[in-house]
């Protein structure tokens, strides 16, 4: 890295995500089994009793049982079997990091062949699912808002409505699928896969859903508990977290997540030629990948601490490696500076490990870049429902997450939290799941409680 | 160097391994493709009185696919040779004049009429061919026609048939057998008694391969139609082999050379044959499915393996596993073994405790400590379930008390073998003792 020349006269390229782009260049980034292949692969797995790639997987996917239908020829009775675990399978199967989840723990994981490629049997058997509706058991006997279309909000929602619920599913976006179809890369989504998801999932007699719809301004959580026998807040985390440091607000620096959102709704967007993502985690990865794949020309990710300190797994990093993206730890922005004829300067630290722990080395860096992304994480939005300060508000854990207990209940009777905006609950979407589907079984129980 | 040179009722080839009388041995240019790529002989496929058979021209072959696509189990319904006999008699002469140190046995399948193996018999031996195969096995089509297995099902019909061939040719004359019988002896008993010089089994196994679930047709089917075919492949080698060492060990089959036929796949296969006495072994399925290359495979297997266990000759090693073969009630009732899981092996897959717990005795426990599976010895009766399930080669063992006491059963192991034959619960024990005093 280093200063780079002058840029005098430099204009950025914009562009958007046109099928031609997807087609050119966002395609090849897919991975798929062929049929004939996934039986093979599918015929590699032992069958074990107590599987340990069930136990690792979040959402308790009967794993063996799956590929076993895949094996047998039945890739749909194979879907129906994630289906009943994850109602997101299919974003699941294109989203989750399976390498640190279900095949870590695969009993092959060190054979010549490595893990049997769950991920792959699952996003194979996954195109063959049938959803429809299933029919509640009860209908209408007690109704519950949820707030929030994104994967917790609609898993909820679907699970709920399954046991006879009466739902209504909140959200202040015009589509539903939260971060699904807004946050995660473009190319983990092709195909308008999560619009389609989030249709299937939501397409059930008993969810009603109210779209462009945002808690405090338009609903209160106070009223909605006066209406619903239980309120799910699955709000995300709706604001982005900053750098807090000079030079942040330049137009040229640019929060990753709502970039991202951009893309997926078929927005014009800049694509600089030199950029610069801060940040370590998977929305780190997505982004340079992505601005990558469309014509950015040196992308950059900085990260502050160690490599193998980064949330994104060696997996990702290295697929973004693979796209020519450079990687570098240990460096801390300090400030951010227009640079002379256009552009900026971002002036960064550098910080190892001394006996374990992180210190400045006094040493800095400052590189040019047309385009900085930070993407280092996002807070829970806390102006979206701290509504009537009269009323009893919900607690916040230490994190400024909303605490909560073992089965996502808050400190209010009959509210709970469900996702990334929940306290206890890591950042994937297939946790988003693992909370929705412990709330759906506390609200059910709490509720049937309450009329005995 | 171990030399896999073969003589099999006096008919020379440089290796033991023949293509069996089938589709691979229809022809001249097969032959020749076989021959060239180093099978020591092969069976011509069978050959039929003028007119020739008509077969069907839908699909011949039904599968059973095992893991990652191979087929394990092939089913046929094809017929014997659809050219006339004349036609097959011309390539035949030709391939032994281009291929005179390979054995060229011709199969064939003539109806009880003296006339008939009287003007042929000679025939095929002016052609320069080694010898004889009486197809008495092939179970669909022909047997219609009281040919083929139809024939080979009644031991008289199998010793007349036998007789008469034997009355018409000098060559060597090999009955082919078909398993689809009660007991493989008595045909082999009549085959002896009609002359043979040698019999060769197992022809394929009567079998109706599967059912199409969309068109409720068997397969393969024919316009909507199926039939009962010949099974064959790697499925049919148990059968083959049983039967095999049930002639071997008949008091008065001892002695009579039989070529091994039955899902030989690889020299591991052709070896198992040949120490339960096989004098040769054919080949077909195999080559089928992957081309006549695999006899580098199967020779060279087979060659490499002799020279480890230092069996300089094929006689060396013909028959070695007969003596071993037995009657359950020989078996010794004293020899104990205990499965016993390699935890350095053991990768934790549950496969062996969900066997046992649920269909056996429940005699494996998870370590709670390490996620690993080990033998309860109390509750272990030696079954072999958790072998056959377990995905990791040699992590279970099945290992032998030599002394101690039997945990399950309290008994002091008895180093002294004890059969059936004399166990205090066989309430014909002591007859059996008093027999062998009088012996």
């Amino acid at each position: 890295m280093g200063r780079y020349a002058n840029h005098e006269g430099f204009l950025m390229e914009r562009h958007a995500l046109t099928e031609e782009a997807v087609a050119n260049r966002f395609r090849g980034m897919e991975t798929r089994l062929a049929d004939v292949d996934a039986v093979v692969e599918a015929e590699r797995c032992f069958t074990c009793y107590d599987a340990p790639c069930t136990d690792a997987c979040p959402a308790a996917i009967d794993i063996p049982a799956f590929i076993r239908a895949l094996a047998v020829g039945q890739p749909a009775r194979a879907a129906s079997l994630i289906l009943r675990e994850n109602p997101l399978g299919m974003s699941c199967a294109r989203v989750c990091p399976v390498e640190a989840l279900c095949e870590a723990s695969c009993v092959r994981v060190s054979d010549a062949g490595g893990a049997v490629r769950i991920g792959l049997l699952q996003r194979l058997a996954m195109e063959h699912a049938r959803p429809g509706a299933t029919a509640p058991v009860s209908a209408g006997s007690f109704r519950v808002a949820i707030i929030g279309a994104g994967p917790a909000g609609m898993t909820v929602a679907r699970l709920l409505a399954e046991e006879g619920a009466q739902v209504t599913l909140l959200d202040g976006d015009s589509r539903p699928g939260g971060l699904n179809e807004t946050g995660i890369a473009a190319y983990k989504m092709l195909d308008d896969a999560a619009q389609k998801e989030a249709a299937w999932l939501l397409r059930h007699p008993c969810i009603e859903i109210r779209l462009q719809t945002v808690l405090g301004r338009d609903v209160t959580l106070a009223s909605l508990r006066e209406q619903y026998h239980a309120v799910v807040l699955a709000l995300g985390l709706a604001a982005q977290r900053r750098l807090q440091i000079p030079g942040e607000e330049l137009p040229g620096v640019l929060p990753a997540v709502p970039f991202i959102a951009a893309l997926r709704r078929g927005e014009t967007v800049p694509v600089g030629r030199e950029v610069v993502v801060i940040g370590g985690g998977m929305t780190a990865i997505d982004i340079a990948i992505q601005i990558r794949l469309l014509g950015a020309g040196i992308v950059h990710i900085c990260y502050r601490r160690g490599i193998e300190d980064m949330v994104a797994s060696e997996h990702e990093r290295q697929l973004a490696r693979d796209q020519g993206v450079l990687i570098h730890a240990g460096l801390r922005p300090v400030e951010i500076r227009e640079a002379v004829g256009g552009g900026m300067e971002l002036l960064m630290d550098f910080w190892h490990k001394e006996a374990g722990k992180w210190v400045p080395s006094g040493k800095s860096v400052t590189c040019f870049a047309d385009q900085i992304f930070t993407a280092i994480g996002q807070t829970l939005d806390q102006s979206a429902w701290v509504d009537d300060p009269k009323l009893m508000s919900v607690a916040l854990d230490a994190q400024g997450k909303i605490a909560v207990d073992a089965l996502g209940r808050t400190n209010l009777p009959f509210v709970y939290a469900a996702g990334d905006c929940a306290g206890r609950s890591p950042d994937l979407t297939v946790h988003a799941v693992a909370d929705a589907k412990r709330v759906a079984s506390a609200i059910l129980a709490d509720l049937k409680s309450e009329v005995a | 160097m171990a030399s896999l040179h073969n003589t099999f009722v006096g008919i020379s080839s440089p290796n033991p391994f023949w293509l069996a009388s089938a589709p691979p041995t229809d022809r001249e240019v097969n032959v020749e493709r076989a021959f060239a790529a180093g099978w020591g002989g092969v069976v011509w496929k069978t050959l039929g009185i003028d007119p020739p058979v008509v077969n069907v021209n839908g699909p011949r072959y039904g599968f059973w696919r095992g893991d990652n696509q191979r087929v394990q189990g092939f089913n046929n319904i094809e017929l014997i040779s659809d050219r006339p006999i004349g036609t097959n008699l011309e390539e035949i002469a030709r391939i032994k004049s281009r291929w005179p140190d390979r054995a060229v046995v011709v199969s064939v399948m003539f109806p009880l009429e003296e006339e008939q193996w009287a003007r042929w018999l000679p025939e095929i031996a002016a052609t320069g061919a080694d010898g004889i195969e009486l197809n008495l096995g092939c179970p669909h089509g022909m047997s219609e026609r009281g040919m083929g297995a139809a024939m080979g099902q009644a031991p008289q019909l199998v010793e007349a048939v036998t007789r008469m061939a034997k009355a018409h040719t000098r060559l060597p004359v090999i009955v082919k057998l078909t398993p689809n019988v009660t007991d493989i002896t008595w045909s082999a008993v009549a085959a002896k008694a009609g002359g043979a010089d040698a019999v060769s089994l197992i022809n394929t196994v009567n079998s109706l391969i599967s059912v199409d679930l969309d068109t409720m047709a068997p397969v393969p089917s024919i316009d909507g139609k199926g039939t009962h075919g010949g099974y064959c492949g790697p499925a049919v080698k148990p059968i083959a082999l049983h039967m095999l060492a049930e002639i071997g060990r008949h008091p008065t089959l001892a002695g009579l050379p039989v070529s091994g036929i039955g899902g030989v796949t690889s020299w591991r296969d052709a070896a198992e044959f040949l120490a339960l006495g096989a004098g040769n072994v054919q080949v077909c399925t195999a080559a089928m499915l992957y081309g006549f290359r695999i006899i580098e495979d199967l020779a060279e297997g087979l060659e490499m393996w002799m020279d480890e266990k230092g069996y300089a000759t094929l006689a060396d090693l013909q028959g070695r596993a007969l003596p071993n073969v037995c009657d359950w009630n020989c078996l010794n009732l004293n020899y104990v073994t205990k499965a016993e899981i390699d935890a350095n092996r053991c990768i934790g897959c549950g496969r062996c405790f969900i066997a046992c717990e649920d269909t056996s005795h429940q005699a494996i426990e998870k370590v709670s400590a390490t996620g690993l599976y080990q033998v309860k010895a109390a509750d272990c009766v030696g079954c072999n379930l958790c072998v056959a399930v377990c995905p990791v080669p040699d992590c279970i063992s099945m290992a032998p008390m030599r002394e101690g006491t039997d945990p399950r059963t309290g008994q002091v192991i008895n180093s002294i073998p004890r059969s059936w034959r004399e166990h205090p619960a066989n309430p014909l024990a002591l007859c059996h003792a008093m027999e062998r005093e009088k012996e």
